[in-house]
């Protein structure tokens, strides 16, 4: 057991976890955040991304042993007050139906927001390559991270 | 008092946003995987790595010893509980039906099927305690190809031979519409295999309370898994509750009951503690059913001018290894729709079942449909080349006038609705069709390597699954009816229960807007309900493209009932007859004297307290209904998909794709746009990118999603949607739109492609239509090497 320290939306925890725990089961079973999904286990969907340091990772592919010390921030953490323009953008363009990749494809969105605050339609489908969504055919999600470019993203 | 309540009807077409997304969007969801109960322990399964063994021995002891290990189970230790995993749709008489244990006994059939499960503390100790599980296996011979399996001599999957069931239909007289034919067309396409990808893997939990289990599933049926458990697994109806939370999608590959729930149930009762299992993504591409793998050899008779005389389909359908909830009923949903949109003077289907070592099909997106779909509009394609003329014609000279609507198929069905001139005329004009075809002759004439292509699709499907009687007499093991109840309660506010299980579909928002149009509540008053058989006790669940047809149909009876009471009792608030009372947004007024007035929600109110109720009369306005259609529905469309073909590269890019959708009246068109652009993605999938892919030893190659290509943002076009709307013949005038997407699109991209080489000389390339495939036809179009 490796002992860690970890915020995460907000708040500290320390926590004694094994070595091979990964940063999506600490987030979920261990502190709570079940708002970040898994949907798979080669690192290919996406649903699992968090901003770690305020740069989106796919928290399937981390080990909270190399969370230690970081500032975690889950789609749970993402609204300050009032929603996130992402997430208020993903709403109102109907960017999710059955919203299981909706997590990781906001704080991938919101990050690549934050790289690039004015995207082309393309520049957004290539920036969410690595998000699966099986639902929505990605039509509204690129609308959206458009309305959420055009509404402005705090920095 | 005056008020401004909007009309009736006010609700119907709009673009609502959705009550779905609040929880959905900041992660306060409650998907299975979330759920911790108390002391719940977590399963792992060991499975097959052999596609066909005998099971010789397995000694669970070894894991027993790891630690946080509770207990470990081998198949034969629930021999004589697990009984056999159901298949609901006997299709014939004589359909072979094998036994299928949730956990493998003497033999497996499949690589991924379950031998033995280990319980632990958490899902890492589980998952390392199957490498203490020994088991002997005696390989056996696969058997991975329908075309062969039937062969003399060709290895068996079961003792009764390969063969699940013959089924066949004919309608005219097919060999007087093909003697003589001046033109026969035949071509033989394969459906691969699909695997179904919800993002959401599946996840159970099951807890045993006393002689209560309630199950969590990521289902899209809890209403039919309840009975299931009960009438196969032998647990008393009433002491079973099945919920599904939260569900990431389903696309028909979570409807289905599967050796996990079952297992989950009888294990919990085992150890007695709660337990919970849920897939990992590798797990699932082996063990989520898969969908499609057919060989369909298709052969259509014509006049010279194009007239259709007969068409004649011979199906080789995959089984797999068991038959499971729908598996053998998939093709039959199909058999009716090859003659899709087309007039024609006979018809005859026949579909054999086969079994293989692989896991079994069943539903998905579509389901048959898509199959039929696909081959209709290719060969109509081909008959058009073969004939000389404009594909967009050939469909135009066969396909059922509006005017001729109601129309009754060759094969059976009656068509209640539709307009595919006005579908395609706009299809057309958004896409500029005929400005496309100007460049790609262009680009034809001067030899461009990079071929523009226009593939056509002009689709129709059935759903609305499904009317029960119909249901029945295709064997079918239960009804197709859907149930709603509405619960108006004390401060005029609504609970709507319903049977239907939506994962994505957006059914709180939309059924909050049905039912805000018929009682006059405001949307915001409404909350929907569902998916747990402790609060909607009846349903058939959603599939099928059913839950708006079927259950949307249900909540306007239910709605009509609560009217009907609250009439009565506004008419003895009023001091009038309810006969003279007319009820319009929300509000009873007497005829003539409009002052005179109750709203429900008043009523509901003097309901609850029932100090003054009318002799006789129960102090509740709630009320249940059911609805079992008269018709499936019809949704239609025309979809046109340009594509550019690198000749050199074999690389396809859709530079446009255009879909006009007739899904009938349009509860929430933001939902509907949403379900068209997903179910073309899906289409597009199969078109080019996904395959399910077993080695010559059936093992299956794409367990990831890096092989099994789901494509992203950045693989996919982005589409424009029109509507054209017919009025299907239920109240809500409403057909449905999940399936007609992915039914649409797959043969509208293949044409496109098809379209784009013909010139070259090639008519076909075997889906997903990847670069090398392209590349390869092209090469061996141009007598290169293929
Ligand atoms: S769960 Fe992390 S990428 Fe799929
Ligand atoms: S909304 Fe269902 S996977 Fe994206």
């Amino acid at each position: 057991m490796t002992h860690i320290t970890v915020m995460v939306d907000g708040v500290n925890y320390a926590d004694h976890v094994e070595p091979r725990l990964l940063l999506v089961h600490y987030l979920r079973e261990v502190v709570g955040k079940t708002g970040t999904p898994i949907g798979c286990d080669t690192s290919n969907c996406g649903a699992c991304i968090v901003l770690m340091d305020g740069v989106s990772v796919k928290s399937c592919s981390v080990l909270a042993v190399q969370a230690d010390g970081s500032d975690i921030t889950t789609i749970e953490g993402l609204a300050d007050g009032e929603l996130h323009p992402v997430q208020r953008a993903f709403h109102e363009e109907h960017a999710l139906q059955c919203g299981y990749c909706t997590p990781g494809m906001i704080m991938a969105a919101a990050d690549l927001l934050r790289d690039n605050p004015h995207p082309t339609d393309e520049e957004i489908r290539e920036g969410l390559e690595g998000n699966l969504c099986r639902c929505t055919g990605y039509e509204n999600i690129v609308r959206a991270v458009r309305r959420a470019a055009e509404a402005g993203v705090a920095p | 008092m005056t008020t401004t309540t909007e009309a009736p009807g006010a609700e119907l077409g709009k673009a609502r946003l959705r009550k779905e997304d609040a929880r959905l969007i900041t992660g306060q969801t409650n998907w299975t995987d979330n759920i911790k109960l108390p002391g719940m322990l977590h399963m792992a399964f060991l499975r097959s790595p052999f596609a066909h063994a005998r099971i010789t021995r397995v000694d669970v002891s070894g894991a027993l010893s790891q630690p946080g290990v509770i207990a470990a189970f081998s198949g034969a230790d629930f021999a004589g509980e697990q009984g056999s995993l159901p298949c609901a749709w006997p299709v014939t008489a004589d359909i072979v039906i094998p036994a299928h244990p949730p956990m493998a006994v003497d033999e497996v059939r499949y690589v991924g099927e379950a031998i033995a499960v280990v319980v632990a503390r958490d899902r890492y100790a589980a998952a390392d305690a199957l490498a203490s599980i020994d088991v002997d296996y005696e390989p056996l011979p696969p058997v991975l190809d329908i075309r062969t399996a039937l062969d003399d001599g060709a290895p068996k999957v079961h003792e009764a031979g390969n063969k699940s069931y013959e089924w066949v239909f004919a309608s005219g007289d097919v060999d007087a519409a093909f003697r003589d034919a001046p033109v026969v067309v035949e071509r033989t396409y394969r459906q691969q295999r699909l695997i179904p990808c919800a993002m959401e893997p599946r996840a159970v939990v099951a807890q045993w309370l006393d002689d209560q289990v309630t199950l969590w599933s990521a289902t899209q049926i809890p209403h039919v898994l309840r009975f299931a458990l009960s009438a196969f697994f032998g647990i008393p109806e009433q002491n079973v509750r099945v919920v599904a939370p939260d569900v990431g999608g389903g696309f028909g590959s979570k409807l289905q009951v599967t050796a996990e729930e079952v297992l989950a149930v009888l294990v919990g009762r085992r150890v007695g503690k709660a337990v919970k299992w849920t897939e990992s993504r590798s797990e699932g591409n082996m063990t989520v059913h898969h969908g499609r793998d057919q060989w369909q050899r298709i052969r259509i008779a014509a006049d010279r001018d194009g007239r259709i005389r007969g068409l004649d389909v011979d199906l080789l359908a995959d089984m797999g290894a068991y038959l499971m909830l729908v598996t053998p009923g998939v093709p039959l949903l199909g058999a009716f729709m090859f003659p899709a949109i087309y007039k024609m003077d006979a018809y005859s289907f026949k579909c054999t079942g086969i079994f293989t070592t692989k896991m079994p099909t069943d539903a998905y997106r579509g389901a048959g449909r898509p199959e039929a779909t696909f081959a209709i509009e290719r060969i109509m394609d081909e008959l058009a080349a073969e004939i000389g003329i404009e594909p967009l014609e050939l469909r135009e000279r066969n396909w059922i006038k509006h005017e001729e609507f109601p129309f009754t198929t060759i094969a059976g069905l009656t068509y209640d609705s539709g307009n595919y001139e006005a579908a395609t005329a706009m299809a057309k004009e958004l896409f500029d069709y005929d400005g496309l075809r100007r460049e790609q002759q262009e680009r034809n004439d001067r030899g461009d390597p990079v071929r523009l292509g226009i593939g056509i699709s002009t689709f129709t499907e059935m759903c609305g699954l499904a009317p029960s009687r119909v249901l029945g007499s295709l064997s079918y093991g239960a009804g197709g009816w859907e149930s709603a109840s509405i619960r108006m309660l004390p401060t005029g506010k609504v609970e709507v229960v319903t049977g239907s299980s939506a994962h994505g579909q957006g059914h709180e928002t939309a059924w909050s807007q049905i039912v805000a149009d018929q009682l006059g509540v405001p949307f915001e008053d409404i909350r929907v309900l569902h998916g747990d058989t402790l609060v909607s006790p009846r349903g058939m669940d959603t599939y099928g493209s059913r839950s708006l047809a079927v259950g949307g149909l249900a909540l306007v009876g239910a709605c009509d009932k609560v009217v009907a009471k609250a009439k009565v009792i506004a008419a003895a608030m009023l001091e009038a007859s309810p006969d003279d009372l007319e009820f319009s947004a929300g509000r009873f007024s007497v005829r003539g004297d409009p002052e005179a007035s109750k709203t429900i929600q008043e009523v509901a109110l003097a309901t609850f307290a029932a100090h003054a109720l009318p002799e006789g009369v129960e102090p509740s306005l709630d009320s249940d209904a059911t609805y079992d259609p008269d018709n499936f529905s019809f949704p239609h469309g025309t979809h046109l998909c340009a594509t550019e073909v690198d000749t050199e590269t074999g690389f396809v890019k859709i530079r446009s794709y255009v879909a006009v959708d007739d899904v009938g009246v349009v509860v929430n068109p933001m939902i509907v746009e949403g379900q068209v652009h997903g179910g073309i993605a899906q289409g597009i999938a199969q078109a080019l990118y996904e395959e399910g892919v077993y080695d010559d030893d059936g093992n299956l190659l794409t367990t990831t999603l890096a092989d099994y290509l789901v494509p992203s943002a950045a693989d996919l076009p982005s589409y424009v949607t029109g509507r054209n709307e017919t009025q299907a013949s239920n109240r809500l005038g409403v057909k449905g739109v999940g399936e007609a997407g992915t039914i649409a699109s797959t043969p509208a991209v293949v044409n496109a492609i098809i379209d784009a080489l013909r010139p070259l000389g090639v008519n076909d390339i075997t889906m997903p239509c990847t670069p090398e495939r392209v590349w390869r036809a092209v090469q061996s179009a141009n007598g290169g090497a293929a």
